[in-house]
């Protein structure tokens, strides 16, 4: 077994969620205590039994503002899930103090392109059904179906010739690495939630081997669309809210009565960075990204949308990342879980951080985030990741909000507000559908 | 042989290969079609394609998952593209001899798939969609979308199309609970995943990787994407003949569909276990051009830099010979899609790397007889590298006459070539601009 001799440091954070781009819009709305969850306005949502989410509002994201001039052709072509990658990637690199083709054209770069590598969680990204409809308007039948002759013929044509490449789930780092020039290594990674994790587990591996100095890594996704919302339905991970419901209450995570979560938009892009390189050019790390490790869960369903036996799967992805890391279990001072508020997703993690922990389970504070920015899909653990690092930063924990009784499950987990906490080292966790597992173990640098 | 020292725990080698495509459903039936020039192209059955630009693909044909698999209840609602990787997975899995000996320690197995989205409900959800538009609005009206969509659609079928599914279903049929990923670098995805597998190994964080990739875009909105870009072969007259990598004449590519795995190892795993090892990997690179979301950087930086990465990993000059007076690398396996812009590009990047010698490199493209199976086509092709070092062999590049002054090099025309095949470089670039190369070569104690 080779020993990893590099270090990885995270040297730039870039969340995106509902409370907008970049870290301190984050981090104050965490701490504050606020929800980013609000009922959906942007389309008819009442169909669906979850008619709230997390969304970044438009005066948040303004794609054309963020990409550089030369570049805003192309944000035609972005899915919302590439918009929102393409935020994250602008905020991680100025975070980092980062000159890169995107943030001065023609500058000289910090780190030489073709020692940058991208790797990015992504989603399944449904086509946009109004342009979709539209263009087929013509290709019906008489009883409404779809008539694949006039299609072919005629009705294809009425999209536009790029119309693929707005939903290839690769083209969020596509994109990210053509703006900001990063000719490394570069990858999608596609397991659900567990996506941001795995990637930020593949950039560690990818510096380590000396195939980059620095990766953007990370994840995004919105599934708040028609096909999101109704797969999520279909695969029973959303709490009924219906119009006009409390939407930040309905996410319970880690609380007995827990029975579903709500979705959000977002993730996040990190900077991790080769240790000497952060040095050679003076950077401040946020944290240190310590240990990785993955599982993949005995999902009797096979599918994984049944997670309730996964804890002790859950449990030897962490064991793992503390083994790599070198940190015994009792120098971990949080969790990020998914803290979903999906019953079988919570009572797992909570079955491994019991398996872990032992008699310290009950007060190790875990820090749920979704009653306040959702569940934001492949950008999950990412997000995570950015929390985890300014927690470590600030040395507080934000606020928690919705929970009660998780004492019930042996956990820490109940609402209560922002505090300030000694934290050495905190353990991130994501297990996604289909029963990917990713841990990492970030430290404190400061 | 490699300058690179390692030992037997970093070393990776190859004890289990299968693949499910155009041309057959397992190893010796496919490679026996190879060597025939045999090409899988053919009117698409999957859908009415009749008025399409393109009607023509390579589909897998008479293809049945259950022999495969141990209890089909376990994989009721698979997709076609998980199908393909269980038949694929049950083969190498086979080969490498797991079904008799499995793992002692589920844990320190893992696997790493670039495998592609599962089929849409085609007339379900364009239906869902057609139904759902309000002509005075503009736009569809979400309330009917989602009582279509509730009532048309089915959720096992919807969950199924997560492109991680292929591996949940492997995963549950050889219970593997190590360290598992899927990635989805479009066209490069399984040869990344290849790659990637490896670098798992060789940091110990798995003894044993089922690695490789699964795809089918053989549907309306599949050859609607390709269509509208005009990336496919629109030659309906033969389309045995459709697929043309490297002739002047090419006009586009064939889509193909299927799925390709491997059993990788440590050596030192396979030596324990007393398995027989096929090939070694001893490099990887990847890159990505940085250059544009439609065009491949036009001087082929990004391919050579994943070729020159593979080859510094594996410790091959490109520049120098071997005791046999031959360059070290005996055959590429191109990417080689039959696009104008892929097949001039791949020939400049091989030629930035090889210099005076790419000549007397030989490299084909086996798409032109199994069509682009997208994500999965790096995986295929690789097994396609291992058993030209297996058999001395080297599968055509079929349907080439008229050549290209772009296109200079010897791409093994029409017709298998003996030849002693040590090292193989295997390419894959995706759309997108990810390149990603595996060097493989014969095992040698």
């Amino acid at each position: 077994m080779s020993v990893p001799s590099r270090r990885v440091l995270i040297t730039g954070v870039g969340p995106v969620s509902g409370f907008g781009i970049g870290i301190d819009a984050l981090w104050d709305g965490l701490c504050s205590g606020a929800t980013a969850i609000r009922p959906i306005t942007a389309w008819n949502a009442s169909g669906f039994s979850s008619t709230v989410a997390a969304t970044i509002a438009p005066e948040q994201l303004d794609i054309r503002a963020i990409v550089p001039k030369s570049y805003r052709k192309a944000t035609k072509v972005m899915a919302r899930d590439i918009e929102i990658a393409v935020a994250a990637a602008a905020s991680a690199v100025q975070s980092a103090g980062l000159v890169t083709r995107g943030t001065a054209e023609g500058a000289t770069p910090t780190i030489p392109p073709a020692r940058v590598g991208c790797q990015i969680g992504a989603g399944l990204i449904p086509a946009d059904s109004d342009e979709l409809a539209a263009a087929m308007q013509s290709c019906q039948t008489a009883d409404g179906s779809f008539d694949c002759g006039e299609w072919g013929r005629t009705g294809m044509n009425n999209l536009t010739p790029l119309w693929l490449l707005k939903y290839l789930p690769n083209m969020l780092a596509c994109h990210v690495t053509i703006i900001h020039d990063c000719q490394g290594p570069s990858n999608t990674i596609t397991c659900a939630e567990a996506s941001g994790g795995l990637s930020i587990g593949e950039s560690m591996r990818v510096i380590r081997r000396g195939d980059a100095d620095a990766c953007l890594s990370g994840g995004a996704e919105s599934k708040v669309n028609y096909m999101g919302l109704l797969r999520q339905t279909f695969a029973q991970r959303l709490a009924r809210v219906p119009a006009g419901g409390d939407g930040a209450a309905a996410v319970r995570p880690f609380d007995p009565s827990a029975d579903g979560t709500v979705l959000g938009e977002g993730g996040g892009l990190l900077i991790l960075e080769n240790a000497e390189s952060a040095k050679s050019r003076g950077a401040t790390a946020w944290a240190e990204l310590r240990g990785f490790a993955a599982t993949q869960c005995r999902c009797e369903d096979t599918v994984g949308v049944d997670l309730a036996n996964a804890g002790e799967d859950i449990a030897a992805a962490v064991e793992g990342a503390l083994q790599q890391a070198g940190v015994p279990a009792d120098q971990v001072d949080a969790v990020v879980p998914m803290g979903s508020g999906i019953a079988c997703v919570d009572a797992a993690e909570a079955h491994a951080v019991r398996q872990i922990f032992g008699s310290r389970a009950g007060t190790l504070p875990l820090v749920t985030v979704a009653p306040q920015v959702g569940i934001v899909g492949a950008g999950t653990s990412a997000l995570a990741a950015c929390v985890a690092a300014r927690c470590l930063r600030d040395q507080r924990l934000p606020a928690r909000l919705s929970t009660r009784g998780s004492a019930k499950l042996g956990v820490d987990a109940d609402a209560r507000g922002a505090v300030d906490a000694t934290l050495r080292h905190i353990v991130v966790t994501t297990t996604g559908l289909g029963g990917q597992s990713a841990a990492m173990v970030l430290g404190r640098t400061a | 042989m490699s300058a690179v020292h390692r030992s037997d725990a970093e070393r990776v080698v190859v004890t289990g290969m299968g693949w499910v495509t155009p041309l057959g459903h397992d190893l010796e039936t496919v490679w026996s079609a190879l060597m025939r020039g045999a090409c899988g192209m053919a009117p698409i059955t999957r859908f009415d394609a009749r008025t399409f630009p393109t009607t023509f693909a390579a589909e897998v044909k008479d293809f049945d998952v259950r022999p495969f698999v141990r209890d089909i209840a376990l994989h009721q609602n698979a997709g076609i593209n998980s199908q393909f990787a269980l038949g694929a997975a049950a083969q190498a899995w086979r080969q490498a001899q797991l079904h008799q000996t499995p793992p002692a320690n589920a844990r320190r197995v893992g696997m790493y798939l670039g495998a592609g989205e599962g089929v849409i409900d085609t007339m379900n959800y364009l239906a869902a969609n057609i139904r759902s538009w309000d002509g005075a609005q503009g736009r569809t009206d979400g309330a009917a979308w989602a009582k279509l969509g509730h009532s048309l659609l089915q959720a096992a079928r919807e969950i199924e199309q997560e492109p991680n599914m292929p591996l949940a279903h492997i995963a549950r049929e050889f219970d593997v609970r190590g360290p598992t990923s899927n990635c989805l670098t479009a066209c490069a995805a399984s040869t990344q995943a290849i790659g990637e597998a490896c670098s798992i190994l060789r940091g110990g964080e798995a003894d044993v990787m089922i690695a490789g990739g699964a795809h089918t875009m053989i549907h309306v909105l599949g050859v609607t994407g390709f269509n509208r870009l005009t990336a496919l072969s629109t030659s309906t007259a033969d389309p045995t003949k459709a697929s043309r990598p490297f002739d002047m004449t090419r006009g586009g590519f064939v889509m193909g569909e299927g799925a390709g795995m491997l059993i990788l190892e440590t050596l030192e795993h396979a030596r324990r276990r007393g398995a027989k090892p096929l090939a070694e990997v001893i490099g990887f690179g990847s890159s990505a051009d940085s250059y544009r979301i439609t065009d491949i950087e036009p001087e082929g930086r990004g391919a050579a830099a994943a070729m020159l990465q593979a080859l510094g990993q594996a410790g091959i000059d490109p520049h120098a010979r071997g005791s046999d007076g031959r360059p070290l690398v005996h055959y590429i396996s191109a990417h080689g899609t039959g696009t104008k812009e892929n097949d001039s590009i791949e020939t400049l990047a091989v030629k930035r790397v090889f210099g005076d010698l790419a000549r007397e490199v030989p490299m084909s493209s086996v798409k032109s007889m199994l069509g682009h199976l997208i994500a999965a086509a790096g995986a295929v092709e690789f097994i396609t590298c291992v058993m030209a070092i297996e058999r001395g062999m080297l599968p055509p590049t079929i349907n080439y006459s008229t050549p290209d002054p772009e296109c200079d090099l010897d791409y093994v025309p029409n017709t298998p070539r003996a030849s002693v095949v040590r090292t193989c470089l295997s390419n894959s670039f995706g759309f997108g601009g990810q390149n990603d190369t595996v060097c493989v070569t014969a095992f040698e104690g």
